[in-house]
C-alpha cells in the first residue's frame, strides 16, 4: 500500500469519526451536568435535515451548519423543558425526542430527497497541505474536523479550568448540595443540555454537508446512540472521546473496505459490526467500580427543588 | 455587655413577623428575633418545629411569604444564598453541602464571590486552617474524608467569606465528643472576633455551654426566648416539647440468658466505592440484652447492618449465628424465618417504599413469615388486618384508610416500621438509628418498645450515633470505628469520654483488635 | 420563567384516567398544528386519521389486528418499565421471535415432516419457538447488565440493528424461497402453520385472543401476586426491595425474559398471521410504538389494551393519509413522538401541581 493511499484511508477514518466526536462531546457536557439525554439520535437527524435544507436553500455550507445547530438546540430545549422544567423521567423523554425527531425530520426533508450538493470543501494551505505522508491528513481536512477538535479542546479547558465548568461538574455530582449553596441547578443543566443539542445538530449537519452530501430519511443510522455509548467508553473525559471515535471510525471504514473486497462474509454481518462494537465497548468500561467512579453521581436523576 | 451594645447599634440581623407557607401548611408563623454582633443565639425546637425553614429563609434559600428581614436595621430582600453571603451570612449545613468527587479546594472555590482569583486560594485555605487549628488538605477529594474533616471544609468555606453571622445547623450530630470540644473552641474564637452565631441544636447541654440567648420554636411558632445559661436542660426541654417528657421505664433486673446473636470474625468488603470495609468484627448479644453500637456515621455501620440483615451475605456461613445456628450465607428472608427482625436507618426507600400503601409496606418485610402468601398470591385481607394492628398498637397517626407511606410524618412512619417488626415478636432485633429525625414523643415510644421487647427475652442490637440514647437504654456498648468494633463495655461502668475516644480510634486499645 | 412543582397529596382515580385522555387530546392538537404548518387541512387529517377507520367493519378488524402485536409487546414492556429496567429493544426481540418461529414454518413447507402425525403440532411449536427466540434475545442485554453492569438501554437498542440486519441476511440467503425469482422473501407457510382466522372470510386471527389473554393474566399478576408486588417494589424503591428479600438480579433476568417472550410471540403472530412468510421488513416499528402504548396505558395491562387501539389507529389512519392527503408515513412517527411527550407531561401532572412563574429566575 502506498503512503498516499494510507493517508487517504486515515482521512476517511477521520471523516467517519467527526460526527461521533461532535455529538459525543456535546452529550458529555450534558451528562457532566447530570442530565442523560437519550435523544441524541433525534437531535442529530434534525440537524442533518435542516442543515441540508438550509445549505441547499442558501447555497452556503456555513448557513447550513448554523441551521443544523439551531435545529439541534431547539430539540434540546424541548427536552430540557420536559426533564429539567417538569422533572420528567429522562430515559422516556429521550426516547420520545428520538421518535419525534426521526418523524419530523422525515416530514421536513420530504422535498429534499434525491437532491445533491457539493460536499464542504477541504482546507488547502499552500505548502503545508502538500507535505508528503501527513500533509493532507493534518492540513487538508474539511473545516468541521478542525471545529470538532477545537470543541473538544475548549470543553476540556472549560470543565477543568473555569469556574463555570467547576459549577457544572458540581451540579452533576450532587444537585442537592449545589442547590443549597445557591448554584442555579436548573439553569446550569438547561444550558448544558442546549450545548449538547447544538453539538448533536452540528454533527447531523456534518453528515449531510460533508460526509454524504445529500439527505435521506433515517440517515443517522444509530450514530446518535453510538455517541452515547462513546461517552461511557470515554469515562466522561473529553480527549478520550476523540480516541474512541477514531476507533469507531476505523471500524466503520474497515467494514466498508471489507465489503468492497468481499471476503465471502455476508455484507449484513459487516454492517452490524459498528453496533456489535458498541456493545463490546460498553462492556469494556462498564464492568466494576471503575465506571461508577467515573460517571457523574447525579446522572439521570430528576431535580425538584426541596422545600 | 450585650445589653450595652443593643442600646447603641441596630441588631446585625432582625426578623420581623416572618411567615412561610407551603400550600396550606404553615411552616413558620409570625417569627421575630434579633441577633447582635458577637452574640451566640440558639434556635431550639423539635423536629418539624420550623427551624430549618427559618434558617433557609435567613440564608436566602427560601423567600418568606410575609415579614421583613433586616441587616443593621436596613430591610433587604434576599434573592438567593449569594445575596445572603453578600450580607455577611455564612452557613454550616447539617447534611453537608459538599461534592464528593471534587477536591477540598474546588468545594471551597464554588461559594467564593465570582471575582475571587482561584490562584491564591490554596494559601488562604492554609491560613484559615492554621488560624482556627483545623488541618485541611486542599487537594484531597471529599469522599475520602471523615465526617469531622468534612465539617472543617464547611466551616473553612464559611470563614473564607469573612462572615458576620454564622449559622450552624446541628453541627455536632456527626462529631465525637472530643471533636465537639474542638469545635466549641473554634466557635469561642469566632465569638471573640465579634462574629455572631446562630446555633441550631436539640442538644441542650451544648446550647447552655455556648449561647447567651435562645429562641424556642414549636409547631412553627415562637413560643418563647430565654437565657439558656439560667435554665436547666430539663426546663428547656419542657419549653421545647410543650409538656414534660416521661422517662423510660426499665425493669429492675434483667434476666440475661443464652447468646442469641453471635458475630465472629466478620470481614466484608464494602460494595460502595466510597464505603467502609468491615474488619474482623465480633460480638454476642444475649437474651434480654440491649447491645449498643456507638460510632460516628460512615464508620461501617450501614455495611454492618447489611451483613447482619442478610442484604449482603458474609464470606463464611459461621460468621453470623442466630440462636447458635449459622446464617452467614442465608438471605434476609431465611434469617427472618429464624426469628430475626431488622429496622434499617433510612425510612424512605429502605425500610418503606414511599408510594406504597401501609398495607403494601407491611407485606414488604413480613410476606414470608406470617403466612401472607399462598401459591404465589398475596392475602391482602390478612395483610390489612395485621397492618391495622400495628397502627393501633403504636398509635400511628395517618390521614385516610390506607395512605401511601410518604404522606406520614417522620415520627409516625418510624413508629410504623418499628412496630411492624416488633409485633412479629422477634427473638433478635437489629435496629439502626431508630430515633433519627423523630420527634421526642415518638422517640420515647420507640425506646420504650425496645426496652419492653428485651424484657420479654429478645436480644436487641441497637446501632446509634446518639450517645444519650445508647446510655439511656443499653446494657453494653461497643464502638465501631473504620469498620472495626471495639470490645464491649458495661454501659454503667464507662464514661462518655471513654466512648468518645474510641469513636476517634484513639481509645486505650488503639486500633488493635479487641477480642 | 420558572416552573414550580408541588407534590399532590394523593392520586385520585379521576386524575389517573383523565391524564392520558388529556394527553391524547393535546397530542392531536399539536399534531394538527404540524399538519397545518405543512399546508394541509388539520380537520381533514383528523377525519382521515381518527374518524374514518372507525366507520367501517373491515378497518375495525384491521385495528384489532394491528393492536394485537402492540398489546403483546407493551404488556411485556410494562413488566420491565415498572421494574425501572429500560428494554427499548423490543423491535429486535420481535424480529428474532418471528425468525425462530418462522424457521419452523419454512422447514415444514409443502407438508414436510407432517407425514406421520399430521401438522397439528406445527403452529403451537412455532408460537413457542417465537417466544423462546424473543426471550433469548432479550436475555443478552439482561445478562450483560447483571454480570457487567452494561447499560441495558444502549445494548438492547444496538441489538435491534443487529436483528434487522440478521433478518435481512437470512431472507436474502438461507431462508430465501428457491423458487421465488430471487425476491428477498421466504416460502409462504402451509395453511396449517398459520394462525387461524376467528371467522370465515374475516381478518381477525387468533393472535388477537392471545393478546387479550396476555393482558388479563398480566393484570392479575400485578394486582394479586407476590411477583407483581416484587416488580413494582423494585422499580419504586430498589433498596426496600432488597430489604424485602427480593433478588434484583434474578428479577432483572425474569422481566427481560417475560418481555422478550411476549415480543417474540408478537413477532411470530405477525409472521404466521398477517404476513404468512418471512420478508426483510416484518415490522413497521411495532417494537418502538409499543413503548408509547405502554406509557399511554400507564403501564397497566388494561390501560394498554385501550392505548394499543389508539396507536393502531395512527397506523391505519397513517396509511390512509398517505393516499388521501399525501402525508408521508413520517407523520405517524412524529405524532407518536408528540403523543409520548404529552403522556409524560400528563403523568407528571397527576403527581405534581405545575405552576408557571413568569419573570422569576430559574
Amino acid at each position: 500500500m502506498t503512503s498516499e493511499m494510507f493517508q487517504l484511508i486515515l482521512m476517511t477514518v477521520v471523516t467517519a469519526a467527526t460526527p461521533l466526536i461532535l455529538a459525543a462531546i456535546g452529550e458529555l457536557v450534558t451528562e457532566r451536568a447530570g442530565v442523560l439525554n437519550l435523544g441524541v439520535e433525534g437531535m442529530m437527524i434534525m440537524g442533518a435535515a435542516l442543515g441540508f435544507a438550509g445549505a441547499y436553500a442558501s447555497g452556503s455550507t456555513t448557513i447550513g451548519a448554523l441551521c443544523g445547530i439551531v435545529a439541534g438546540t431547539l430539540m434540546a430545549a424541548l427536552f430540557g423543558l420536559l426533564t429539567i422544567g417538569l422533572a420528567i423521567n429522562q430515559v422516556a423523554s429521550g426516547l420520545a425526542l428520538t421518535i419525534f425527531g426521526l418523524g419530523l425530520s422525515g416530514l421536513l426533508g420530504t422535498g429534499f430527497v434525491g437532491l445533491k450538493r457539493d460536499a464542504a470543501p477541504q482546507l488547502h494551505i499552500q505548502g503545508l497541505s502538500d507535505l508528503p505522508y501527513m500533509g493532507e491528513l493534518v492540513f487538508g481536512e474539511d473545516p468541521f474536523v478542525y471545529a470538532a477538535i477545537l470543541l473538544v479542546a475548549g470543553t476540556a479547558w472549560f470543565l477543568s479550568r473555569t469556574r463555570a465548568g467547576l459549577a457544572l461538574r458540581a451540579t452533576g455530582d450532587n444537585h442537592q448540595s449545589a442547590h443549597a449553596l445557591g448554584l442555579p441547578v436548573r439553569r446550569t443543566r438547561f444550558l448544558a443540555t442546549l450545548f449538547g443539542g447544538a453539538c448533536a445538530g452540528l454533527a447531523g449537519a456534518y453528515l449531510t454537508l460533508a460526509y454524504t452530501p445529500f439527505w435521506s430519511p433515517g440517515m443517522t443510522a444509530g450514530r446518535g446512540w453510538i455517541a452515547l455509548a462513546l461517552v461511557v467508553f470515554a469515562s466522561w473525559r473529553p480527549w478520550r472521546i476523540v480516541l474512541g471515535a477514531l476507533l469507531f471510525g476505523g471500524a466503520t471504514v474497515l467494514q466498508l473496505h471489507a465489503q468492497a473486497a468481499s471476503f465471502g462474509l455476508p455484507g449484513q454481518l459487516l454492517s452490524a459490526a459498528p453496533y456489535l462494537a458498541t456493545i463490546v465497548a460498553l462492556l469494556f468500561l462498564s464492568s466494576g467500580a471503575r465506571r461508577n467512579a467515573a460517571a457523574p453521581a447525579a446522572l439521570g436523576q430528576p431535580f425538584i427543588a426541596p422545600r | 455587655m450585650i445589653n450595652e451594645r443593643e442600646m447603641h447599634a441596630a441588631p446585625l440581623l432582625s426578623l420581623r413577623g416572618i411567615v412561610k407557607r407551603f400550600g396550606s401548611f404553615t411552616a413558620n408563623d409570625q417569627i421575630s428575633l434579633d441577633i447582635h454582633e458577637g452574640e451566640a443565639h440558639a434556635l431550639i425546637g423539635e423536629n418539624g418545629a420550623g427551624k430549618s425553614t427559618l434558617v433557609k429563609i435567613i440564608y436566602g434559600l427560601l423567600e418568606p411569604t410575609e415579614g421583613v428581614i433586616a441587616f443593621h436595621g436596613q430591610p433587604v430582600r434576599l434573592a438567593g444564598p449569594e445575596a445572603a453571603r453578600a450580607q455577611g451570612v455564612g452557613m454550616v449545613f447539617q447534611h453537608f453541602s459538599l461534592f464528593d468527587n471534587l477536591t477540598v479546594a474546588e468545594n471551597i472555590a464554588l461559594v467564593l464571590p465570582r471575582k475571587t482569583p482561584l490562584s491564591g486560594l490554596r494559601d488562604r485555605i492554609a491560613e484559615v486552617a492554621d488560624r482556627y487549628r483545623m488541618p485541611l488538605d486542599p487537594d484531597r477529594e471529599v469522599w475520602s474524608l471523615s465526617a469531622g474533616e468534612r465539617q472543617r471544609i464547611e466551616i473553612a468555606r464559611c470563614l473564607l467569606q469573612d462572615p458576620r453571622l454564622i449559622i450552624l445547623d446541628e453541627p455536632t450530630s456527626v462529631l465525637t465528643p472530643q471533636e465537639a470540644y474542638a469545635l466549641f473552641e473554634t466557635l469561642d474564637r469566632l465569638k471573640d472576633e465579634g462574629r455572631a452565631l446562630l446555633y441550631i441544636s436539640h442538644k441542650l447541654e451544648e446550647v447552655r455551654r455556648l449561647c447567651e440567648t435562645a429562641t424556642i420554636l414549636r409547631l412553627g411558632r415562637k413560643v418563647g426566648s430565654c437565657d439558656p445559661r439560667q435554665e436547666s436542660s430539663r426546663s428547656l426541654a419542657a419549653l421545647m416539647v410543650g409538656s414534660a417528657i416521661c422517662d423510660i421505664r426499665s425493669p429492675a433486673t434483667r434476666d440475661l440468658g443464652s447468646e442469641r446473636l453471635t458475630v465472629s470474625h466478620l470481614s466484608l468488603a464494602s460494595e460502595d466505592i466510597h464505603g467502609v470495609d468491615l474488619d474482623d468484627v465480633s460480638l454476642s448479644v444475649r437474651c434480654g440484652e440491649i447491645f449498643g453500637i456507638a460510632g460516628v456515621a460512615g464508620n461501617g455501620q450501614s455495611e454492618f447492618f447489611a451483613a447482619l440483615s442478610g442484604e449482603r451475605l458474609a464470606q463464611s456461613h459461621e460468621a453470623i449465628r442466630l440462636d447458635r445456628l449459622a446464617v452467614g450465607k442465608s438471605d434476609i428472608t431465611e434469617r427472618r424465618k429464624r426469628g430475626a427482625a431488622f429496622v434499617p436507618e433510612e425510612r424512605n426507600g429502605h425500610a418503606a417504599a414511599g408510594d406504597f400503601s401501609l398495607t403494601g409496606n407491611f407485606v414488604l418485610s413480613r410476606h414470608a413469615t406470617v403466612g401472607l402468601i399462598s401459591r404465589g398470591l398475596i392475602h391482602f385481607g390478612k395483610a390489612r388486618a395485621l397492618t391495622a394492628e400495628v397502627i393501633a398498637t403504636f398509635d400511628v397517626r395517618k390521614a385516610g384508610e390506607d395512605p401511601a407511606a410518604r404522606t406520614l410524618s417522620g415520627g409516625n412512619l418510624q413508629k410504623f416500621v418499628v412496630g411492624r417488626e416488633i409485633l412479629s415478636e422477634p427473638k433478635i432485633l437489629v435496629i439502626n438509628q431508630p430515633t433519627w429525625g423523630v420527634d421526642a414523643a415518638a422517640a420515647a415510644t420507640i425506646r420504650q418498645a425496645l426496652v419492653d421487647l428485651a424484657a420479654r427475652g429478645a436480644a436487641v442490637l441497637l446501632i446509634s450515633q446518639d450517645l444519650d440514647e445508647l446510655f439511656e437504654i443499653c446494657d453494653r456498648i461497643a464502638v465501631m470505628h473504620e469498620g472495626r468494633l471495639s470490645k464491649a463495655r458495661e454501659a454503667r461502668g464507662v464514661t462518655r469520654e471513654e466512648i468518645g475516644l474510641l469513636m476517634t480510634g484513639d481509645g486505650p486499645e488503639g486500633s488493635a483488635h479487641a477480642h | 420563567m420558572r416552573i414550580d412543582l408541588e407534590p399532590r397529596p394523593a392520586r385520585t382515580l379521576a386524575l389517573d384516567i383523565g391524564a392520558p385522555i388529556v394527553a391524547l387530546v393535546a397530542a392531536i392538537i399539536f399534531g394538527g398544528i404540524v399538519i397545518w404548518l405543512l399546508g394541509k387541512s388539520p380537520t381533514l387529517a383528523f377525519e382521515v386519521y381518527f374518524i374514518n377507520p372507525l366507520l367501517e367493519g373491515w378497518s375495525l378488524q384491521e385495528l384489532a389486528v394491528k393492536a394485537c402485536p402492540l398489546v403483546l409487546i407493551a404488556v411485556g414492556l410494562s413488566f420491565c418499565y415498572r421494574a425501572n429496567l429500560w428494554n427499548i429493544g423490543a423491535e429486535g426481540q420481535f424480529i428474532t421471535g418471528g425468525l425462530l418461529g418462522g424457521w419452523l414454518g419454512i422447514l415444514t413447507h409443502n407438508e414436510a415432516y407432517q407425514g406421520l402425525i399430521g401438522g397439528w403440532w406445527i403452529l403451537p411449536s412455532m408460537l413457542v419457538l417465537g417466544a423462546i427466540g424473543g426471550a433469548l434475545y432479550a436475555l443478552i442485554p439482561a445478562l450483560l447488565r447483571v454480570w457487567l453492569g452494561a447499560s441495558e438501554i444502549l445494548t438492547s437498542l444496538m441489538l435491534v440493528y443487529v436483528a434487522e440486519l440478521g433478518l435481512d441476511w437470512l431472507v436474502r440467503g438461507p431462508f430465501k424461497d428457491p423458487e421465488g425469482f430471487n425476491f428477498p422473501q421466504s416460502v409462504v407457510f402451509d395453511d396449517i402453520a398459520r394462525l387461524p382466522f376467528l371467522a370465515e372470510g374475516e381478518r381477525l386471527h387468533a393472535g388477537v385472543l392471545l393478546a387479550l389473554i396476555a393482558a388479563l393474566i398480566a393484570a392479575f399478576v400485578f394486582a394479586r401476586s407476590l411477583f407483581g408486588f416484587e416488580v413494582r417494589l423494585i422499580g419504586e424503591a430498589p433498596r426496600a426491595a432488597r430489604f424485602a428479600g427480593f433478588d434484583d438480579r434474578k428479577l432483572t433476568l425474569t422481566v427481560f425474559v417475560i418481555s422478550g417472550a411476549l415480543a417474540g410471540l408478537a413477532g411470530i403472530c405477525e409472521v404466521a398471521g398477517q404476513i404468512g412468510q418471512l420478508t426483510p421488513k416484518i415490522s413497521p416499528g411495532y417494537g418502538f410504538t409499543a413503548i408509547i402504548v405502554a406509557f399511554l396505558g400507564r403501564l397497566s395491562p388494561v390501560g394498554i389494551l385501550v392505548a394499543a387501539l389508539v396507536l393502531a389507529l395512527t397506523y391505519i389512519g397513517g396509511e390512509a393519509a398517505q393516499v388521501e392527503l399525501s402525508l408521508p408515513s413520517d407523520m405517524t412517527r412524529a405524532f407518536q413522538g408528540i403523543l409520548l411527550m404529552c403522556v409524560l407531561v400528563a403523568d407528571i401532572a397527576t403527581r405534581y401541581r405545575i405552576r408557571l412563574r413568569l419573570g422569576a429566575a430559574a
